[in-house]
């Protein structure tokens, strides 16, 4: 009696999940794939059904010591290797290790005859002794549907299949179909009819020459799940999945604040500086120096003993070191410590997801306190506004969520008005640093404006922004009838000082 | 598993023949659909290859790790490993008219 209790007891609680150990798809399915049952990963070809398939047999093996068996119907074991090998797993080794059993099952149409009536009891036979030989948890039938090219009659193969998903739920394994996608059906001969616990679909679509891969869980049964597509990866560390949804506002704020590395912008910034974990947009025209003062958060980031990491779009790392120490910042050091790393990459490379993708693995991995983005003007190309603007969003919870602090620069048209940031972000920062040039006198000379900061009590004043072979500067601007920068505040300085002098020296003589 | 030995050889003492035929034939269990195409297998040997031929039964659900060797899914499954090259015949071997084309002792049409 007591057996029996604990039985039907066990079958009300809730679904038992297997992780698949590959950053953010468990995320999205709330834990992983449905344990004990079967899955259905579709796509069309080349899509990296095989991939995730292996990757989820891998990842039990290693992580969850859930060791796993491969039944491929396509590729030999040899193959699958070498295939797997590119993306740093050793499945020979696995398989040494009695963690992992390949089984490749290869039909020759052309050496079978039928004669009479027949079933699948030695593929039953195969699976359940690769099953037994290692206490395999986990199953993965790669390209069952080559069973239906291999044997006449399509008839015995349905309902073998049918037996076999039955087979192995009772078996209690986590097993993962792959197939092939069809017209009309999800799959080419309609897998789906049998295995509907969980069914993911995966797609490789190409916009505007960007191919981007997406992946989405049709159907969960008896669980919650993500039911958005979400942009994946396969390079050479495996698939990683970016779940679509943005973080929440659920971040924590400190009142720890980071130095700009310029002292006088600091004093702006309530004498302090930004506060950590927020998000910064420097906007400017060409030329205005929005890269030099994102070296100069990098280097103080770095003084600091701070992890850095620079997100360069436009500049290679070597080109950007070589510029910064003309005007004597010198970031070949911090590269060289390990506190700073570039990654530079050009926008049009990937898609806007990817990118996000992309961003996301190497924050995870590297773990920044500080991030560069130089500049976001030129993602904008990728997709609609609303396209960037929800990227950026999310890029920037995700950032927050860490408390991160990140500094965007973004190029301002020439003509356009200056308080327009490109992409329509500025009201997802925290901090905007405005720089703009004045032209006078046959000059043109910068000034840097604190246009917002949020929560820090800011100088209201424009600071004019000298960049010189010493480093940056932010002058005063001399205020006289009239605004005066660059030679004419020489000018006018050296007037208002004769001045003095002159009036002390009239001082002294009526004395 | 009443029967306590999984591999049944059937040797017919071949009279000089010059090609013997070396016949599988895979069954798992004791199933209605085994004996039958064991039934079958040896009345069309006996009718068509008389004395020139070999037949051994394995029963995969005691030595499970011959399936692989011989890519064996369906069962039952005939295999003619001799003579080349390989030949498959899955079903309980009922249609003799597809089993003797699948041996290549008829042509088919």
């Amino acid at each position: 009696m007591p057996s029996k209790r604990k039985h039907s007891k066990r079958r009300i609680a809730r679904l038992a999940k297997s992780p698949t150990g590959i950053a953010g798809l468990d995320e999205i399915t709330w834990g992983g794939l449905p344990k004990g049952r079967p899955t259905l990963i579709f796509g069309k070809a080349g899509c990296g059904k095989t991939v995730l398939a292996i990757e989820f047999l891998i990842h039990g093996a290693l992580e969850h010591n859930e060791p796993g068996v491969l039944v491929a119907f396509e590729e030999t074991a040899d193959d699958l290797t070498a295939n797997i090998a590119s993306l740093g797993y050793d499945l020979t080794d696995l398989c040494a290790r009695k963690k992992l059993v390949i089984d490749y099952i290869n039909i020759e149409r052309s050496e079978i005859e039928e004669a009479g009536e027949y079933d699948l009891g030695g593929l039953f036979v195969r699976l359940g002794y690769a099953i037994d030989s290692i206490g395999a948890k986990r199953v993965v039938l790669d390209a069952i549907e080559a069973i239906f090219a291999a044997l006449p009659n399509a008839f015995v193969v349905r309902a073998e299949l049918r037996r076999l998903f039955r087979w192995l739920k009772e078996k209690g394994v986590t097993a993962v179909i792959t197939g092939e996608r069809g017209d009309g059906t999800l799959t080419r001969h309609g897998l789906e009819e049998y295995v509907s616990d969980c069914v993911i679909l995966l797609d490789h679509r190409v916009d505007d020459q960007i191919s981007t891969r997406r992946l989405r869980v049709i159907k969960y049964r008896g669980s919650a799940h993500g039911s958005n597509e979400c942009p994946f990866l396969i390079d050479d560390r495996g698939i990683s999945v970016l779940p679509i949804t943005s973080l929440g506002l659920q971040h924590q704020a400190t009142t720890e604040r980071v130095s700009s590395g310029i002292a006088r912008l600091d004093a702006m910034l309530g004498g302090k500086g930004y506060y950590r974990g927020s998000s910064i947009l420097v906007t400017g025209t060409a030329g205005t120096g929005k890269s030099s003062l994102a070296a100069y958060f990098v280097q103080a980031a770095c003084r600091r003993g701070e992890r850095c990491l620079y997100f360069a779009s436009e500049e290679s790392p070597a080109q950007i070191t070589r510029n910064m120490s003309s005007i004597g910042v010198d970031l070949a050091p911090w590269v060289k410590k390990g506190l700073l790393r570039f990654n530079a990459v050009r926008p049009n490379f990937f898609g806007l997801e990817m990118h996000l993708l992309m961003m996301h693995r190497l924050i995870s991995e590297f773990r920044p306190r500080v991030v560069i983005i130089d500049p976001i003007t030129n993602y904008a190309s990728l997709g609609t506004q609303l396209d960037v603007k929800s990227m950026l969003t999310r890029l920037i919870d995700f950032l927050k969520g860490q408390s991160i602090t990140a500094l965007f620069a973004s190029l301002t048209e020439g003509g356009s008005a200056i308080e327009q940031s490109e992409v329509g972000i500025s009201s997802l920062m925290d901090t905007w640093v405005l720089l703009r040039e004045t032209e006078n006198n046959g000059e043109r000379n910068r000034g840097l404006f604190v246009l917002k900061a949020r929560g820090i009590g800011h100088s209201n004043q424009i600071r004019e922004f000298l960049i010189t072979d010493k480093g940056i500067e932010l002058v005063d601007f001399c205020v006289g009838p009239g605004v005066f920068t660059g030679s004419a505040r020489v000018a006018q300085r050296a007037s208002k000082k004769k001045a003095a002098v002159s009036a002390a020296n009239n001082r002294r003589g009526l004395r | 598993m009443k029967n306590s030995n999984p591999v049944r050889t059937t040797t017919k003492s071949p009279q000089a023949a010059p090609k013997p035929y070396e016949l599988r034939l895979y069954v798992a269990g004791q199933t209605p659909k085994s004996i039958i195409a064991l039934a079958n297998l040896k009345k069309i040997c006996e009718e068509h290859l008389h004395s020139r031929y070999r037949i051994e039964v394995i029963d995969l659900l005691e030595r499970p790790q011959l399936a692989r060797g011989d890519q064996i899914l369906a069962i039952p499954t005939l295999v003619r490993t001799l003579p080349q090259p390989i030949k498959k015949i899955i079903g309980d071997l009922s249609n003799t008219e597809r089993v003797l084309v699948g041996l290549n002792l008829r042509q088919l049409g």
